[in-house]
């Protein structure tokens, strides 16, 4: 649909709209600013990429389905990009058999925190692309945009079993922008990458980095400011989506009454449309929030505008509020044992995600870094470890859902992927060993279908930034 | 002598007046040795280890500490952090490891001691990791200054101060580049000019104390703080991550006699022959893989097997402040990566004492040696095994710390009503809850 307005717009920017008359004959419509999944909306994929699902089967692994089920010597079969079947002693037709004996299988790891392409590696001033820090409330740009698709961290993330990924704005601003879904699969453009049908996110960031970041630079300087800052930006679009809904009112008028003047459309801002897809409930809210009394306030805030946040990112107090948490339905993405580096992460602990998880709250292990990324599975070991220690109620299928059914309900593509279920995505990761094992390898893993990783085959590096780099003799 | 004796005092300060134990029935890894499947450790009144026998034993007048199943290690050490010297990274006036300003490139003098918290909350949560020994490195500068061995444990304080200075540290690189003023080779310049100074300043300190010396390259207390590294009796830090950058650190380590260990090491692969060649340890990070860096462009993840197999000496450290914790996974992922399991466990216990010189006391299970001890409940470095106990200086301490009362803090939420409602309705209820949980766990292994 937006696509249609882009379309529309080049149109008119280029001087090639069709004459007064023509547009007359048209029927007055109101303006079509609704935002579609977030692949509908971007433009077309100028870049197709080759795809081929396999029909495979995997045969006689420990099968750790994340819906509660484990299934020992457990075959399951992929097809055309979906899971065909999963049991004991499958007959798959014309599959390529993968024996999996001693292997285990989980669904793909799905990381909702990562700044792969918007802050890749090497970490240099002409690649940081991730905070558009020149204003603070920013709903008008979008992650996309700063995605290197050649950022090496993609390919070692997949060689972690990673096989779907939300790419976020850092948290400079209080409006970050708009996040984006990828999944694994690699692409000269970063439209390669985007998950078909995922919704469309949003990041915010309260408390200490955007009051260190505009203290000095016109605000805000404090955390009252901060909330100022999100009230005035949602106070806009809320004033913004009324006026859409009056012409939209005024263009119904103008269709009834024979002859009436089409109403002028009203002012576009990207900005404004973004907060109110957010107003709507069409795009999932990710904030960037460590303290429990902040997250409170931003309850509050989406409760004054009527939306609802999905995901706290961080959240390492969330576990004060878990009650909280869990009557409002909000997932918490945190990580195992990150603290200490700023005072707002002081009061972390260990037992974070196993206190959400008891109290029903949708608890997540997220990484927000290239190196952890690799290891979201030992970063969900180390918690559910330290939880079991300290006598919470939490199972290995729990665990495992922090890493895998969890994430995908925050992205929104839970219906689609997440679990190891009959007719979901085929995004299925074969590990050398217990996932939650120091010593587990992701040695085979598959995107849709597609063997994106094989630790036999060693496929070619994804990164042209890694081609030859250094002396080959010496490798 | 002074630093003996301050190390001596300190020493003794630190030894409690402990009961004996013996830890008994558990599978040994003494590092140094074979590893005992089933035997006994004799722990001392005076903290040190007694024996370490192969037999389960139950002497009269010893605490015993049944170890039935259990994983007997030394204490593990981290040669590489920053711990103690940072409360909270973003409080500025709680970080206190840089010890100079833009203008003063060269803090030979600068003592992580001096700056050092020993009541550092992480240090107990530290300890719930297994680390028994840290070594407080500061940073900043070309020459940052002397970094510190300290032991997690001690009667009052959450740690004590072992040795103020265990090793030098300096770099080269990227790091040593920016310091110097935006080139390699003026880093290069700054440290031979350095080191012709300390050589210069030790034959005429008398000239200089008469105002008789041309300006020097450093300032009196940096040029005595050097000369120890001369000779090789401080061992020398020398980051460097390039190729080119270690190898260059290596000719100047044998040019100015000193006895150098390489730290980050991206590309310490590219160069394990020479590296073996001069008998230079590497401290490496083992989870660290990507080109974070343009000096780090041949960075792979299999570095610490590759180098151990080129026959160099490989070392460990978290590089960590917070998370020292951490280390036993970083061994567990070297393992993960090729490096045999034994060979891992040295790197984060005797070798770094060893490459330190602190062998004598640490690092390993013997008769004499500090009685720093760590009972797990499996393999330590799986993310299922738990610390049972730990004896620090032959001191049952404790694993108690600020993120556990946190949790049993909050272990209950105790609230006056039920939070409200939100104003929508919360759909997928059972979807949240999930199927009935299992208690069907995959063997771990």
């Amino acid at each position: 649909m937006l696509r249609r307005f882009l379309i529309c717009f080049a149109l008119v920017a280029a001087g090639c709209s069709g004459t007064a008359e023509e547009q007359k004959k048209e029927d007055p419509k109101p303006v079509d600013y609704t935002y579609a999944p977030q692949d509908e909306y971007r433009s077309r994929n100028l870049v197709p990429t080759k795809s081929a699902p396999e029909n495979v089967l995997i045969k006689d692994a420990t099968i750790m389905t994340a819906t509660g089920e484990l299934i020992e010597d457990g075959d399951i079969w992929l097809r055309e990009g979906k899971i065909v079947a999963i049991g004991v002693e499958l007959d798959a037709v014309e599959a390529t058999v993968v024996d999996a004996k001693g292997k285990f299988v989980t669904p793909g790891i799905i990381d909702t925190h990562s700044h792969l392409g918007v802050y890749p590696t090497p970490g240099v001033r002409a690649h940081a692309d991730g905070n558009e820090a020149t204003s603070p409330t920013r709903a008008d740009v979008d992650a996309i945009h700063s995605v290197w698709p050649q950022d090496p961290g993609f390919y070692t993330a997949l060689q972690g079993g990673i096989t779907s990924l939300q790419i976020l704005p850092g948290s400079a601003n209080l409006i970050g922008g708009s996040t984006v879904t990828l999944q694994m699969h690699p692409g000269v453009s970063s439209r390669a990458m985007l998950f078909e049908g995922a919704p469309r996110g949003i990041k915010m960031a309260c408390g200490e980095n955007p009051k260190r970041v505009y203290g000095n630079k016109g605000g805000p300087s404090t955390r009252m400011g901060n909330m100022a800052g999100f009230r005035k930006a949602f106070q806009g679009a809320k004033e913004a989506l009324d006026g859409y809904e009056r012409h939209a009112k005024n263009v119904g008028k103008a269709k009834a009454e024979e002859g009436a003047d089409t109403p002028p459309d009203p002012k576009r801002s990207r900005a404004n449309e973004t907060l109110m897809a957010v107003l709507e409930g069409k795009t999932l809210v990710h904030v960037h929030c460590y303290r429990a009394d902040e997250m409170v306030q931003i309850l509050e805030l989406a409760d004054e505008y009527g939306f609802r946040i999905r995901s706290f990112h961080h959240a390492v107090e969330a576990y004060k509020i878990r009650d909280v948490l869990a009557k409002w339905d909000v997932s918490v993405s945190t990580w195992a044992d990150w603290w200490g580096f700023k005072i707002e992460a002081h009061d972390a602990i260990v037992e974070n995600a196993g206190l959400l998880q008891e109290a029903g709250v949708r608890a997540i292990i997220h990484s927000d870094s290239a190196t952890g990324i690799q290891r979201l599975n030992q970063e969900a070991a180390k918690a559910f470890y330290q939880a079991k220690a300290s006598g919470l109620k939490v199972t290995e299928n729990d665990a495992l859902r922090w890493i895998t059914a969890n994430p995908a309900w925050a992205l929104g593509v839970s219906d689609v992927t997440g679990t190891l279920d009959e007719g979901k995505r085929a995004d299925v990761v074969v590990w050398s060993a217990h996932p939650f094992s120091v010593y587990a390898k992701a040695e085979k893993v598959w995107v849709e279908g597609v063997r994106e990783f094989d630790i036999e085959k060693g496929a070619p590096e994804w990164s042209d930034f890694k081609v030859y780099q250094v002396p080959e003799a010496v490798r | 002598m002074k630093k003996l004796i301050l190390t001596v005092l300190l020493t003794l300060i630190a030894t409690p007046a402990s009961a004996q134990f013996v830890l008994k029935g558990g599978e040994i890894h003494t590092v140094s040795g074979e590893v005992i499947p089933k035997g006994s450790v004799l722990i001392g009144k005076d903290g040190k280890i007694e024996a370490v026998d192969k037999v389960v034993l139950s002497p009269p007048g010893y605490e015993v500490v049944n170890c039935e199943g259990k994983v007997i290690t030394p204490g593990l050490i981290d040669i590489n952090t920053s711990l103690g010297l940072g409360d909270i990274w973003a409080v500025r006036n709680s970080v206190d490891g840089d010890g100079g300003t833009e203008n003063d490139k060269i803090r030979s003098a600068f003592r992580a001691a001096d700056a050092l918290n020993p009541n550092n909350v992480a240090i107990p949560i530290t300890r719930t990791g297994g680390v028994t020994s840290i070594v407080a490195v500061p940073w900043g500068g070309l020459v940052s200054g002397q970094g510190a061995w300290v032991d997690l444990g001690g009667e009052n304080m959450f740690s004590t101060l072992v040795d103020p200075y265990v090793v030098m540290s300096m770099h080269l690189g990227e790091s040593g580049s920016n310091a110097a003023g935006g080139s390699r080779g003026l880093a290069m310049l700054r440290l031979r000019e350095l080191y012709d100074d300390v050589a210069f300043f030790k034959q005429n300190a008398r000239n200089f104390d008469q105002n008789r010396s041309r300006t020097l390259a450093a300032s009196r207390l940096d040029l005595v703080a050097l000369q120890d590294t001369v000779g090789g009796a401080k061992p020398v830090f020398i980051e460097a991550q390039r190729a080119s950058d270690i190898l260059a650190a290596l000719e100047f380590a044998k040019a100015q006699k000193l006895k150098p260990v390489i730290v980050g090491g991206a590309e310490a692969w590219m160069v394990a022959e020479q590296l073996k060649e001069a008998n230079v340890p590497v401290i490496l990070h083992s989870m660290s893989n990507l080109p974070f860096r343009f000096e780090a462009l041949g960075n792979r993840g299999d570095a610490v097997d590759v180098l151990h197999r080129a026959g160099v000496n490989v070392l460990l450290s978290s590089f960590e402040s917070h998370n020292v914790r951490n280390l036993r996974q970083y061994a567990g992922n070297a393992v993960r990566t090729g490096l045999p399991h034994d060979v891992a466990l040295k790197a984060i216990t005797l070798g770094p004492a060893t490459a330190l010189g602190k062998d004598k006391d640490y690092g390993s299970l013997e008769k004499g040696k500090m009685a720093n001890v760590v009972v797990w409940s499996g393999d330590p470095f799986e993310h299922s095994t738990r610390v049972e106990r730990m004896f620090i200086a032959g001191k049952d301490t404790s694993l108690d710390n600020r993120q556990q009362r946190l949790m049993e803090k909050y272990r209950n939420l105790d609230r006056r009503a039920e939070p409200a409602k939100p104003g929508y309705e919360v759909e997928n209820k059972t979807e949240r809850e999930g199927p009935e949980p299992t208690t069907l766990e995959a063997k771990v292994q």
